[in-house]
């Protein structure tokens, strides 16, 4: 039967399982926009800045682990997802960008709303199309979504010119990809994984760094039984967080710049590293000449080019986390390390690096924590870039894998609230805490509009200090206390907010931290809470940039309490 | 750190903009092409690529996965430490006058480089070999004095065999597709956390 490339596109979209998509209408999607009403099953969420489109298709799919979608229109609509495409590239999110085009006979004349954005993205995609006849449609879309959502994920932009939606074609929905340049290694190979394995049980003091990968490729129970059968601690990445419960007795938080002290030396002393899902990211490692100086380095990875990139590596297991590790569990003996972790036990009471020191100041580090006390960990944190996203990773406990959706790798300010909106959209079910520095929120604070028109029942917590708190802290520590151009004025949240129609909140007062977050709570629909903190608070610890791992600089020693951290972790 | 020249050899898909996709990739990972030659392979809608790289062994590798990484190079392999014949092709425009005429045409032919072209004040030698080759050639006509040169990139095949490009049909991918999505019922019924 012949359909329009628009029909085709919607109808390839219900085939992929496709339940939303993030778009902004303009010029050259007006034929797709026409044809969206003959397919209800297709949600379409208005947001009020494309950038933001990508981002919640990027926070969907990071909340649902299925393939999120946004969809722009030529020119500045393109244009203004790239950000939000780079971000997902970095952190290896499925998502497919429909953009459309200026219509087959105007490209390349500099036409009306005319990009390359193609040219554009081709460094930030997995891969890219430019679709320039409407039979070809339905292949295009088949394995923009393959590519999407398979192996490592990333995004993939479909350009439709606006005469392909228009043009009719005989619709038939590929059965099967043909892309003989794209095939994904998932298995990893046995002698390699035998080598691990006698590598693990002849290791004193082994470790594993579990990245995002492990949460990608779905391998928490194989990444556990691992942990628990060899009793070796584990680590995760900022991104990895969440994989392995961080409650439990093997957990040792989490590694890099902001990471725990005691989970860097871990990383500085062990035998063996296991790394699974992760990519070596400077952030995580530091001086990479410094990293891991003792350790053999196992790394399993699905993308081989991640492999020997940043750290050498004695082991290369090239395949899909779960199944290697369902194999390599096969073959590692039941084993205890009782003195590599009473080791360890030692450094996180030397170290106790989630410290909320004891002031009657409203402190954020307290506010994040009384968040998670309020929800007993059971809510899926999105948060921004800076001082609130390393607080949000520090003070909250996550149990459940995907329960903390953060920018990582490119660290875009702003993403918070679109991808919340994505993650609310694609777990309704659950409660979504959106935490907010005052300088990334107003970046995409116009989506509180989104929020209110598709309603959602988001709660926002702005972490306001008046500062770019982390660029701040740097020029603290680093530039001599030169605040050059971070001091920052901010609206009145809480009129912005009741100007949208949200309920909000305005704590200046530490002890009424509990009862504004219970009320966040309770009250049906969004909420909006402008915590005004401490101006100057610092993240500790931090390693300065370019050091090794364990130079990491510490909470002024008088600052230290007892870390209310350690009651909240339970046993096995 | 030593670096060596590596030749590498791609096959890929014929579809338009493969070539920006690779320069591009070189530009963006920082690594440095010494030449790049493109044209069909054996096998039709199949390109082969033969791109010579300057780098260390750890650069090499770098360059080596993240060209297999795009969509439409089908396999890529080094085969700098196999044995194999590389050949480069020049055009090479001499300054010629009747007196060092004679003497040119004895330097291309002791080269067995060919004339190709006689005009009044010049002439035009194309050579072909490996590089050293054409490099002395042309160290040895500069004297002479080169009015234009045309140079392509190096391409080169492996002796004896099928060759390092044939693409077997993998077993894995066939024995094991991951599913590309989840199937209707699993992407309605809540993620299994």
């Amino acid at each position: 039967m012949k359909k329009t490339g628009a029909q085709i596109l919607c109808e390839c979209l219900v085939k992929e399982g496709v339940e939303v998509i993030f778009g902004y209408p303009g010029g050259a999607v007006l034929p797709l926009y026409d044809t969206l009403p003959q397919y209800p099953q297709l949600r379409h969420v208005l947001v009020r800045h494309e950038q933001c489109a990508a981002h919640a298709a990027d926070g969907y799919a990071r909340a649902t682990g299925r393939t999120g979608v946004c969809l722009a229109t030529s020119g500045p609509g393109a244009t203004n997802l790239v950000t939000g495409i780079a971000n997902a590239y970095l952190d290896s999110s499925p998502v497919v960008a429909i953009t459309g085009q200026v219509a087959t006979p105007f490209i390349g004349k500099d036409a009306f709303q005319e990009i390359d954005i193609t040219g554009i993205t081709l460094p930030i995609t997995k891969h890219n199309y430019l679709v320039l006849a409407a039979k070809d449609m339905a292949r295009v879309v088949r394995e923009a979504f393959h590519i999407a959502g398979t192996g490592r994920p990333g995004p993939v932009l479909i350009d439709i010119p606006r005469d392909v939606f228009q043009q009719e074609a005989e619709f038939v929905y590929p059965d099967r990809v043909d892309l003989p340049g794209y095939r994904p290694k998932f298995f990893g190979h046995p002698a390699q994984i035998k080598k691990a394995a006698e590598l693990i049980n002849a290791a004193k003091r082994p470790l594993i760094i579990a990245g995002r990968g492990v949460i990608i490729s779905k391998a928490f129970a194989e990444l556990r039984e691992l942990a628990e059968k060899a009793q070796i601690p584990v680590v995760t990445t900022l991104l990895g967080i969440g994989c392995f419960p961080e409650t439990h007795v093997l957990s040792f938080g989490w590694l890099g710049m902001h990471g725990m002290a005691y989970a860097n030396k871990a990383v500085n002393n062990a035998d063996v590293i296991v790394a699974m899902g992760m990519r070596f990211d400077d952030r995580a490692t530091g001086m990479v000449s410094a990293f891991a100086p003792a350790a053999q380095i196992i790394h399993i990875d699905i993308d081989p080019a991640e492999i020997g990139k940043n750290v050498r590596v004695d082991v290369p297991i090239v395949g899909d986390v779960k199944n290697v590790l369902q194999a390599l569990n096969e073959q590692v003996i039941p084993n205890e390390h009782v003195e590599w972790f009473n080791q360890l036990e030692q450094w996180r009471e030397e170290h106790p690096a989630l410290t909320i020191r004891e002031t009657d100041a409203l402190i954020p580090q307290y506010v994040i924590r009384q968040i998670y006390e309020v929800t007993r960990g059971d809510a899926i944190v999105v948060t921004g870039v800076g001082q609130n996203q390393m607080w949000a990773a520090q003070f909250f406990f996550y149990d459940k894998p995907n329960s903390l959706i953060s920018s990582g790798g490119l660290g875009t300010m702003g993403f918070e609230l679109p991808g919340a909106i994505g993650a609310k959209i694609g777990r309704p079910e659950e409660t979504v805490w959106c935490i907010a520095g005052d300088g990334g929120f107003q970046m995409t604070i116009q989506e509180l509009a989104t929020i209110v028109q598709e309603r959602l029942d988001i709660k926002i917590a702005i972490i306001n200090n008046g500062y770019l708190g982390m660029v701040r802290q740097w020029q603290q520590l680093f530039y001599g206390r030169r605040y050059v151009h971070t001091r920052l004025w901010g609206p009145d949240f809480v009129k912005v907010a009741d100007a949208y129609g949200i309920a909000a909140l305005r704590v200046t007062d530490k002890k009424l931290v509990t009862s504004a977050i219970e009320k966040a709570m309770d009250y049906q629909g969004p909420f909006l809470i402008d915590f005004v903190v401490e101006p100057e608070e610092c993240v500790f610890p931090i390693v300065p940039p370019g050091a090794a791992l364990t130079q990491f600089i510490e909470m002024p020693q008088e600052d230290k309490v007892s870390p209310p951290g350690q009651q909240q972790r339970g046993g096995k | 750190m030593i670096t060596t020249k590596h030749t590498l050899v791609a096959l890929v898909e014929d579809k338009p903009g493969v070539l920006n996709r690779i320069a591009s990739l070189f530009r963006r990972r920082n690594f440095n092409i010494e030449s790049i030659a493109v044209g069909h392979s054996e096998q039709p809608g199949l390109s082969r690529m033969t791109i010579v790289v300057d780098g260390d062994d750890a650069k090499i590798e770098q360059v080596r996965k993240q060209l297999d990484k795009v969509i439409e190079v089908i396999k890529i392999v080094d085969i700098t430490e196999e044995s194999s014949v590389a050949r480069e092709l020049a055009l090479i425009k001499v300054r010629a006058t009747p007196s060092t005429r004679g003497e040119i045409i004895q330097i291309v032919d002791i080269f067995r480089a060919n004339i190709v072209d006689v005009a009044v004040d010049s002439l035009i030698v194309e050579v072909t070999g490996d590089e050293d080759k054409v490099d002395s050639l042309i160290e040895l006509l500069r004297g002479f004095g080169i009015k234009e040169l045309a140079r392509t990139g190096r391409i080169a095949l492996t002796r004896g065999g099928v060759g390092p490009l044939l693409v077997e049909e993998p077993k894995e991918a066939k024995l094991f597709r991951q599913p590309s999505r989840p199937s209707p019922e699993e992407a309605e019924s809540p993620p299994d956390w």
